[in-house]
């Protein structure tokens, strides 16, 4: 059988394999992301920046059960200034590297997707679903359509790095701000963001085991959920969607992509599997498409719609 | 494994100096030498400790008072709790068959006090600023101790009496915890002298189990890479004795900060 191809395309972006390193996860140094990028993954993004410094929440800031991670790390980040002098020469991680933009109003992501300027990022991801985070996400109200529509604009006209919008699964209109999205001038969709919040109480201490008490769920209990979602935006929009929720084998990847996943993001696979999750999940890749006969990766893209 | 904290009831509390404390409990955790565990008060925070005593299923943590999360340990009596997970990290690679020394810097000794434990032959360094930080001197009796003031022991520091006892006795392979700036230069001894070394580095430690990033150095996961290294390791981390991330992430001089000196001082990991 001749060679196999795992490159896909996100909008304008060309990756070497559909797996991308989630935000929140290792994304603190330009150093760990290059770690990730020689580990296989197809691309990476960063922990999300704001305008000022953040320390985040407490610890214990992310514990595992026995279906996936709860976390509630609340943004820590250097600040925008810091923060685009660690990541100022992006382009050695080899892979292309997507900046994770936050913010409470729209002029704080103008701000940041501003300082960011002179960087070599391929890409700008917004998440507007943040579950436990005071001031951003879900809880600042940007969950909305019409929210999701203004900061989407505000942001387009500042930058013409492809924007990527990542959305929560626990808001039952995703098609609609995801729509939202795409009418602003989004590029792709991140599908999803963690989901809840939810909560894990130690019962010998009789206390939630979270600092901030609540978290966002991802991992094996979050992967059906990704997939509906994936399933829902794929036949409601045009523009390519990151599948990312619970993804930690070869299997469940292609099983985002027949839900209508251009590409991958992986998170919680990192703590399933190891650093090295990127290369084993495309040789299971790989391996499935040999065992099946199909020499392109993009071909089973949808193939779950009827 | 489900990364999260069981609580342990404390059953003996030792005071080893006016500001270090070992609170045992029971548990049946497999520890290995040099690897550390969180240690959780709920509603308060988490944060990383080596074991400093293992006897049976009997675990011990020594912790140096130090901040609002260490004073709430000392104040802990027998029969209250507290939420430990883990072990993470590598621990030391252990080798009975060399010569060889640990050397502590402060509370930095409590993470080699299993070491000596499991290697009894071997040339033990501690050294603080003064006599009355000194701890474990019933447990080692045959420590050498240096104070920066000299109130016991060789007047100096631990890299001072390393070197005097280099020149006199080979080692093979040194060991040590302390302050960053001092285990820098002990690598550079062990370097000229052609001793291999282990150092365990301190970093902010936030998950532990390798997912968050917090705990970087030059790309190796402190909490899953180290917190451990070898001579060749350090030498690939350009990080190592210069740079260390606050809680925001933000890199700063690992010698000169404040925010960073509750890891490297506080019962270091």
């Amino acid at each position: 059988m001749s060679k196999l191809n795992l490159s896909v395309r996100v909008g304008n972006i060309q990756l070497r394999n559909p797996t991308i390193l989630a935000s929140g996860i290792l994304g603190v140094t330009k150093a760990l992301l290059k770690r990730v990028a020689e580990n296989g993954a197809g691309a990476v993004t960063t922990k999300s920046m704001s305008k000022e410094p953040r320390e985040g929440h407490k610890n214990p800031t992310v514990i595992t059960f026995e279906a996936g991670m709860l976390n509630a790390v609340g943004y820590s980040n250097p600040g925008i200034e810091k923060a685009a002098r660690e990541f100022a020469d992006i382009q050695d991680v080899g892979v292309p590297a997507i900046a994770s933009v936050i913010g409470t109003h729209k002029e704080d992501f103008v701000r940041v997707v501003e300082g960011l300027s002179g960087t070599h990022f391929s890409a700008i991801e917004i998440p507007l679903s943040c579950p436990h985070t005071p001031g951003f996400g879900l809880l600042a109200g940007q969950g909305t359509p019409q929210a999701t529509f203004e900061i989407t604009s505000a942001v387009r006209k500042v930058t013409e790095l492809p924007l990527f919008i990542k959305l929560s699964p626990s808001i039952p209109e995703i098609s609609t701000i995801a729509k939202a999205a795409e009418d602003a001038g989004a590029n792709a969709i991140t599908a999803v963001n963690s989901m809840g919040p939810g909560m894990i109480i130690n019962i010998e201490a009789q206390k939630p085991i979270l600092d901030y008490k609540v978290g966002g769920v991802t991992g094996d209990a979050l992967r059906p959920i990704a997939t509906r979602c994936v399933y829902d935006l794929y036949e409601a929009i045009n523009i390519p969607i990151i599948g990312t929720g619970g993804v930690s084998t070869g299997r469940h990847a292609i099983e985002m992509m027949m839900a209508g996943a251009s590409a991958v993001g992986i998170g919680t696979g990192v703590y399933y599997r190891g650093i090295d999750v990127f290369k084993k999940i495309c040789e299971e890749i790989s391996q499935w498409m040999r065992e099946n006969s199909i020499s392109d990766i993009n071909t089973i893209k949808g193939a779950a719609h009827d | 494994m489900i990364e999260q904290p069981a609580m342990v009831k404390i059953c003996d509390i030792r005071e080893e100096s006016p500001l270090v404390k070992t609170l045992f409990f029971e548990s049946s955790m497999n520890f290995i030498p040099g690897q550390f565990i969180m240690v959780w008060i709920p509603m308060v925070d988490e944060k990383p400790f080596t074991v400093s005593s293992i006897q049976k299923n009997l675990l011990g943590i020594s912790v140096l008072k130090k901040g609002t999360f260490t004073d709430l340990l000392h104040q802990k009596r027998i029969g209250d709790t507290i939420g430990i997970r883990g072990p993470y990290g590598n621990g030391f690679h252990l080798q009975p068959e060399l010569h060889s020394c640990v050397v502590g810097g402060g509370i930095g000794i409590a993470s080699l006090a299993t070491v000596i434990d499991t290697l009894p032959k071997i040339t033990i360094i501690q050294g603080t600023r003064t006599a009355s930080e000194i701890i474990y001197r019933k447990r080692f009796t045959d420590m050498r101790f240096c104070t920066e003031d000299g109130s016991l022991g060789f007047r100096g520091t631990t890299v001072d009496l390393l070197e005097d006892i280099v020149k006199k006795q080979q080692f093979q392979k040194v060991y040590t915890c302390g302050p960053e700036k001092m285990m820098f230069k002990i690598v550079e001894l062990c370097k000229k002298h052609h001793i291999a070394c282990e150092v365990s580095l301190d970093r902010y430690i936030k998950c532990g189990f390798g997912i968050c990033g917090q705990c970087d150095c030059s790309g190796q996961r402190t909490c899953v890479e180290g917190p451990v290294f070898t001579i060749p390791e350090l030498n690939t981390m350009e990080d190592f004795g210069r740079v260390a991330l606050l809680k925001t992430g933000e890199r700063v001089d690992v010698n000169n900060h404040r925010q960073l000196s509750y890891i490297s001082i506080d019962n270091a990991k």
